[in-house]
C-alpha cells in the first residue's frame, strides 16, 4: 500500500466521521495492510481534524484487557489520539447525535506532569511522572460498519475513539492502589458491571509505560499536561437518550455522564 | 419460604447421601432426580440434618456464608436466588497453606470478603445498616467450594441441601473496621500460578457484600435461627469460581485487605 493509498483511507474515515456515516471493513478492501500502515492511516484522519481546527490533547490505550485481546487475536494495546473536539467536562450532557454508534467503556485517566520519552519507559517512571489520575468514561464509536473491525481497522479508525469524559475527582497515585482499584459501574442506578484495575495490561501503570515506549519508537511526543485514557476496566455499555451513567473507582471517586440525543446507528 | 414436603426419614435419607458424598469425596447426581419436587424448605431441612451430625461429632460451627449472592456466579450455576450455608472450625484452612484436594470432589476457589460479627443479628427485615452496625470487623478470603454433585450441576434445593457447597476457606489478610472502607468499591484479583484468573470490585456482590449478610441472617429467621455473636461470615464470591488442582498455587489480592494465599496438594 502506498502512501497515496493510506492518505486516500485516512480521508475516507475523517469525511466518515465528519458526515456520521460508516464505511465497510478496510481489511476486507485492502488484506494486506500492515499495523504501521494503519497506524499511517490514522495520522492522516488526526491531520484532518487539526486541520480543520482541533489540537490533540491526548492519547488513548486501547485493546488492554485480555477479553477484548482474545476477540481481536492481537496480543499487544492500541492507541489513538484525544483531540480539542472529543472533551467534555463532568456535568455536560453528551450529544449522542454527534456519534454513529456509541458505548461506553469506564477507566482511569492519568495527566502527566513530565514529558514521557520512551523507549526504555518503565510503569515506575509512570507513577513518578503523573500529575494526577481520575475517573472517566471515554464513549467509543466506530466509523467501521457494523464495528466489524479487525486490529487494522480499528487503528486506522483512530482506535474507535468517539468523546471522553474526565470526573472532576483527582487523585495521587502514590496515594491510591491503582492496580487494586475496584472499578463500579451503575446504569440509571441499576449496577452494570464491576471490574478493577489489573484489568488493564496487569495495571493501568502498566499500559501507560507500552504507550510512553511505543510514541517512542514512532517519534510521536508524549507531553506534560496530556490526558492519557488508559484503558477500559469494564464491560462495554449501549447508551441511548436519556441514559445516566457512573463508574466509581475506589479509594479515589467517581464519574458522572448523561446522555441525549439519538446516534446515527 | 416454600413448604416442607419431605418426611423425617426422607431428610434423613438425603442427609446421609449428602454425607457420605462429602466425607468420601465422591459425586452424587443431584437430589431432586430422585425427589422432582424437593423445595427450597426441602433443602434447608436436610442441611440442617447435616449441621447437626457435624455438630454432634464434636465439629464447632464457626460462621456461615452466603453463595450465589454475584451475577456472574448465578450466571456460571443457572440459579436466581443467593443461599446460605454453615462453617466449620474442620473447613478453615490456615493462610498460606497446602490444602489436600484428596478429599474433595472438584474444588474450586472464589474471593469474598468475610465479616466477623459482636452482635446477635436477627431477621426478618435485617438491612445492610443493622449488618454494619453488628461488624467488629472485616477481612478478605477465599472460599473453596465443591459441590458434591456431578459436573456441579445442581438446582437450588440440591446446592442447597449440599450445604452450599461449602467444603473449606481460608481467611487472612488484613482485618479492617468496615467504617474505614467503602466496602462497594474495594477491587479483587485472583493469581493462580501467577497468571490473573478472576478480577471485579466487591459491589458484584448483591451491591454491597453487608445486604448479603443481611440477606443470610433473613433466611436464617425462615428458619427460626439467629446469627450469633462472634460469627464468621462469608458474604459470596466476588469473582467467578475457579478449578483448582495439586500443583496450582493460589493469591487472591484485595484493594485495602492485603492477599490470602494457599497452594492445593495431592
Amino acid at each position: 500500500m502506498d502512501d497515496n493509498t493510506i492518505r486516500r483511507y485516512g480521508d475516507e474515515l475523517y469525511e466518515a466521521w465528519l458526515a456520521r456515516r460508516t464505511v465497510p471493513p478496510l481489511l476486507q478492501r485492502e488484506p494486506d495492510i500492515t499495523l504501521d500502515q494503519a497506524y499511517g492511516i490514522q495520522l492522516r484522519t488526526i491531520e484532518r481534524r487539526v486541520a480543520a481546527g482541533e489540537t490533540i490533547v491526548g492519547k488513548k490505550i486501547g485493546v488492554t484487557s485480555k477479553a477484548v485481546q482474545d476477540f481481536l487475536g492481537v496480543y499487544q494495546p492500541d492507541f489513538g489520539q484525544l483531540t480539542s473536539g472529543m472533551v467534555y467536562r463532568e456535568g455536560e450532557t453528551i450529544d449522542l447525535s454527534r456519534l454513529i454508534q456509541p458505548k461506553a467503556e469506564a477507566e482511569l485517566a492519568f495527566v502527566l506532569k513530565e514529558d514521557l520519552s520512551g523507549p526504555g519507559i518503565t510503569a515506575m517512571d509512570v507513577i513518578r511522572a503523573t500529575d494526577y489520575v481520575a475517573p472517566c468514561f471515554e464513549i467509543v464509536d466506530s466509523r467501521i460498519t457494523d464495528w466489524q473491525i479487525k486490529i487494522q481497522d480499528t487503528v486506522a479508525d483512530n482506535a474507535s475513539c468517539g468523546v471522553y469524559v474526565i470526573g472532576k475527582t483527582r487523585g495521587d497515585p502514590r496515594r491510591i492502589d491503582i492496580t487494586l482499584a475496584g472499578m463500579v459501574l451503575e446504569k440509571n442506578g441499576e449496577l452494570f458491571s464491576t471490574g478493577v484495575g489489573a484489568a488493564v495490561q496487569g495495571s493501568p501503570a502498566n499500559a501507560v509505560a507500552w504507550l510512553a515506549n511505543t510514541l517512542g519508537r514512532q517519534g510521536i511526543p508524549f507531553r506534560a499536561g496530556e490526558v492519557i485514557l488508559s484503558g477500559s476496566q469494564s464491560a462495554l455499555v449501549p447508551v441511548a437518550d436519556g441514559d445516566e451513567l457512573v463508574c466509581t473507582v475506589g479509594g479515589l471517586g467517581s464519574c458522572r455522564v448523561k446522555f441525549a440525543g439519538r446516534s446515527a446507528v | 419460604m416454600s413448604q416442607l414436603t419431605l418426611s423425617r426419614a426422607d431428610i434423613a435419607r438425603l442427609c446421609e447421601r449428602v454425607e457420605g458424598a462429602q466425607l468420601g469425596a465422591y459425586a452424587i447426581p443431584k437430589l431432586t432426580d430422585d425427589y422432582p419436587a424437593m423445595t427450597v424448605a426441602d433443602g434447608y431441612a436436610v442441611q440442617a440434618e447435616l449441621r447437626r451430625r457435624y455438630l454432634a461429632r464434636g465439629h464447632r460451627l464457626t460462621g456461615w456464608k452466603a453463595g450465589l449472592t454475584s451475577q456472574a456466579k448465578m450466571r456460571q450455576m443457572g440459579v436466581n436466588v443467593p443461599s446460605i450455608g454453615f462453617l466449620t472450625d474442620h473447613m478453615a484452612r490456615p493462610e498460606n497453606s497446602a490444602i489436600t484436594t484428596a478429599d474433595m470432589v472438584h474444588p474450586r476457589v472464589e474471593c469474598e470478603i468475610a465479616f466477623v460479627t459482636n452482635k446477635v443479628l436477627r431477621g426478618p427485615g435485617c438491612v445492610l445498616d443493622d449488618v454494619l452496625a453488628a461488624t467488629a470487623y472485616v477481612l478478605p478470603a477465599v472460599e473453596i467450594i465443591d459441590s458434591r454433585f456431578s459436573g456441579f450441576k445442581f438446582d437450588l434445593p440440591s446446592v442447597i441441601a449440599d450445604n452450599g457447597s461449602s467444603a473449606r476457606y481460608v481467611g487472612g489478610g488484613r482485618a479492617r473496621y468496615a467504617q474505614d472502607l467503602d466496602l462497594r468499591t474495594l477491587g479483587v484479583v485472583m493469581e493462580k500460578n501467577g497468571e490473573i484468573v478472576a478480577m471485579a470490585a466487591s459491589a458484584a456482590v448483591m451491591g454491597h457484600p453487608a445486604a448479603a449478610i443481611a440477606m443470610l441472617v433473613n433466611i436464617l429467621a425462615e428458619q427460626g435461627e439467629e446469627l450469633a455473636a462472634g460469627s464468621f461470615v462469608m458474604s459470596g464470591g466476588i469473582t467467578e469460581a475457579i478449578p483448582v488442582k495439586p500443583g496450582d498455587n493460589v493469591i487472591a489480592r484485595f484493594q485495602e485487605l492485603g492477599s490470602v494465599s494457599m497452594r492445593f496438594i495431592e
